[in-house]
C-alpha cells in the first residue's frame, strides 16, 4: 500500500463527511471543518490529558499481555502434553467476546485504571497466546533437529528459535486486535471514570450536548487506534524484514 | 571413529530396525548408507547424532560412548533447517552463536573452543558470499543447502552426518555439491556418513557403502568403492558395475 493512496483515501473520507454534513444539516453532524477547529482548540485544553489516559491504558494492557501471553504460548506450543491439556481451555475461552467481562472486571477490580487495563489485557492475551502457540507448534521439526545437532539445548533453542519465531506472531496478534482493544477501552471508559477519551466523548455528547467536541473526541480516539495500528505495522517491517522480501 | 557394538533399536510396537548390529567406520572415511525406505537408514543417522538412543548396545564415537549430541558431530538434513527470519550469513553463524551462548563447556561446545564469529571464509568456500544478506526464501535450493553446509562446517566437525542432503536438487547442482562435499571432507579430515536411497549417489560419494536391508538389520553389508570422488569415476567401468551390483542387491530386498 502506498502512502499517497492512504492519504487520498483519508481525504476522500473527509469529503464524504463534508457532503453528508451539508445534506443532513443538523447539529448532531457538524462538518469536518468545524470539528477540526474544535479539535485543535481542545488540544490546548483537556483533550491531551484524556488522550494520554487512554493511551496509557492501551499500552499498559498491551505490554502486560505480551509479557504474560508469550511465555504461555511458547510453553503450550513447545510441549505436546501442555498443548493437550490447555488447548481445549483456550478453545472454549478464545471466542468469548471479552467485552462482556467489562462489568465483571469492574466489580472485581474497582474503578481505577487496573480494571480498564485488565479488560484490554484479556482481549490481547488470548489472541497472542493462540498465535504464538500455533507459531511454536508449527516450527519444522527439521529446524529444531538441526539446531539440536549444532549443540543447542533447551535454553539455546528458546533463545535462537522459539523467541524469534514468536516475534511475528506477537506483532500479528497486536495488529489484529489493537482495534478491538481500543473499541473495548471506549466501553470500559464509560464507567466510573473522569479521564479517558471514552469518558470525554460520552460526556460531551450526552451531558454537555457539545457535538463538535464529541466529534473531536471521536477523532482523537480514531487517531489513537490508527496510531497504534501504524506503529505495530512499522515495527513488523523493522523487526521482521524477512516477511517483506520475496 | 564410529563403533557400533551389538546395537539394538526399535520404535515402540514395531519390528526392531537393528538387532545386535555391529559396524565400524574409520577416521576420515566416507560412507554412504544405502537402503530402501523403512530400512532404518535415517534412524541410524539420528542414533549417530545422539538424537535417538539405542535400546541396547553401544555407540562409540571417537572412543567415547554417545549419550547426547556431540559437539564435534555435524548433521545436515534434507530440509535444510535454515531459520526463515535470518539471512544466509546469520544462518551460517548460528552454530557459532549457539557455541558462544554456552561457552566452552565441553557438553554443548568442545572444551578447547575459542569464541569465533566470522563465517566469511566458509561463505566464500561454498560460493554463497554474494547471497550473504539474502533470506532463505530469496535463494535457490542448492544455495540453501550450501548455507546449511557452511553453518555446519564453521563448527569444524570431525564427523559429518548427512540425510538425503541433495535429493531435492537438480542433477547438475546435485553432482556439483556431491563433489564439493567430498572435497571439503578431504580438506578438513572429516569422516562422512551420508544416507541416501539413490544408488548413483551412494556409488558416487561413498568410498565405502553400507547396505541396509529389510529390518531387522543384523549384519553390516559393506562394499568398497575406493575411487569414489576421483575425476572420471562416474564414467568408469567399476562405477557401473558397482551400481549394477547394488541395484541387484536392493531388488532382492524389495522382491
Amino acid at each position: 500500500m502506498k502512502r499517497r493512496d492512504v492519504l487520498l483515501a483519508g481525504l476522500g473520507i473527509l469529503v464524504i463527511w463534508q457532503i453528508a454534513a451539508i445534506l443532513v444539516d443538523r447539529p448532531i453532524l457538524p462538518t469536518p471543518v468545524v470539528v477540526l477547529e474544535v479539535f485543535f482548540r481542545e488540544l490546548r485544553g483537556e483533550l491531551p490529558s484524556h488522550f494520554a489516559a487512554s493511551l496509557w491504558r492501551v499500552l499498559a494492557g498491551m505490554l502486560l499481555s505480551v509479557v504474560t501471553a508469550v511465555p504461555v504460548g511458547l510453553a503450550i506450543g513447545g510441549s505436546k502434553t501442555l498443548n493437550r491439556i490447555f488447548s481445549p481451555v483456550i478453545y472454549l475461552l478464545y471466542p468469548i467476546p471479552k467485552v462482556v467481562f467489562v462489568p465483571i472486571v469492574l466489580l472485581f477490580l474497582g474503578i481505577g485504571d487496573l480494571a480498564k487495563i485488565t479488560v484490554i489485557f484479556l482481549i490481547l492475551f488470548f489472541q497472542i497466546v493462540v498465535l504464538v502457540r500455533d507459531q511454536a507448534a508449527g516450527l519444522a521439526p527439521q529446524l529444531l533437529q538441526s539446531l539440536r545437532s549444532l549443540g543447542a539445548g533447551r535454553r539455546a533453542l528458546f533463545r535462537f528459535v522459539y523467541l524469534p519465531a514468536s516475534l511475528p506472531a506477537i506483532l500479528t496478534a497486536l495488529r489484529q486486535s489493537v482495534g478491538t482493544a481500543v473499541a473495548v477501552l471506549y466501553i470500559a471508559e464509560l464507567f466510573a471514570t473522569r479521564m479517558g477519551l471514552g469518558y470525554y466523548i460520552y460526556y460531551n455528547g450526552s451531558t454537555l450536548l457539545d457535538y463538535p467536541a464529541m466529534y473531536a473526541g471521536v477523532l482523537a480516539m480514531s487517531l489513537l487506534g490508527l496510531g497504534l495500528y501504524f506503529t505495530v505495522d512499522w515495527m513488523e517491517r523493522k523487526l521482521c524484514p524477512w516477511k517483506f522480501v520475496g | 571413529m564410529i563403533n557400533l557394538h551389538s546395537l539394538t533399536f526399535a520404535y515402540p510396537h514395531s519390528t526392531p530396525l537393528f538387532d545386535s548390529f555391529n559396524w565400524h567406520a574409520g577416521r576420515g572415511e566416507t560412507w554412504a548408507v544405502l537402503g530402501t525406505s523403512g530400512c532404518g537408514k535415517t534412524t541410524l543417522l539420528y542414533l549417530l547424532a545422539g538424537l535417538q538412543h539405542p535400546s541396547t548396545g553401544q555407540i562409540l564415537i571417537d572412543g567415547t560412548t554417545l549419550t547426547r549430541p556431540r559437539p564435534r558431530t555435524g548433521l545436515i538434513l534434507q530440509d535444510y533447517g535454515l531459520l526463515p527470519w535470518a539471512t544466509v550469513r546469520e544462518n551460517a553463524e548460528l552454530g557459532l552463536k549457539v557455541r558462544n551462548f554456552y561457552g566452552a563447556d565441553g557438553v554443548h561446545t568442545p572444551q578447547d573452543y575459542r569464541p569465533e564469529r566470522d563465517v566469511t571464509p566458509w561463505l566464500e568456500r561454498l560460493g554463497i558470499h554474494k547471497f550473504a544478506d539474502k533470506y532463505p526464501t530469496q535463494i535457490s535450493g542448492g544455495q540453501r543447502q550450501r548455507a546449511a553446509i557452511a553453518r555446519t562446517l564453521a563448527l569444524q566437525p570431525d564427523l559429518l552426518l548427512m540425510d538425503e542432503p541433495f535429493s531435492s536438487l537438480d542433477a547438475v547442482i546435485r553432482e556439483d555439491l556431491q563433489r564439493l562435499t567430498l572435497e571439503l571432507c578431504t580438506e578438513n579430515g572429516i569422516t562422512l556418513v551420508i544416507v541416501t536411497h539413490n544408488i548413483e549417489e551412494a556409488a558416487a560419494m561413498g568410498r565405502n557403502i553400507l547396505l541396509l536391508s529389510e529390518p531387522p538389520n543384523q549384519q553390516a553389508r559393506a562394499f568398497k568403492n575406493p575411487a569414489a570422488g576421483e575425476d572420471g569415476h562416474r564414467e568408469s567401468q567399476e562405477y557401473h558395475v558397482l551400481c549394477q551390483t547394488l541395484r541387484v542387491e536392493l531388488s532382492h530386498e524389495t522382491a
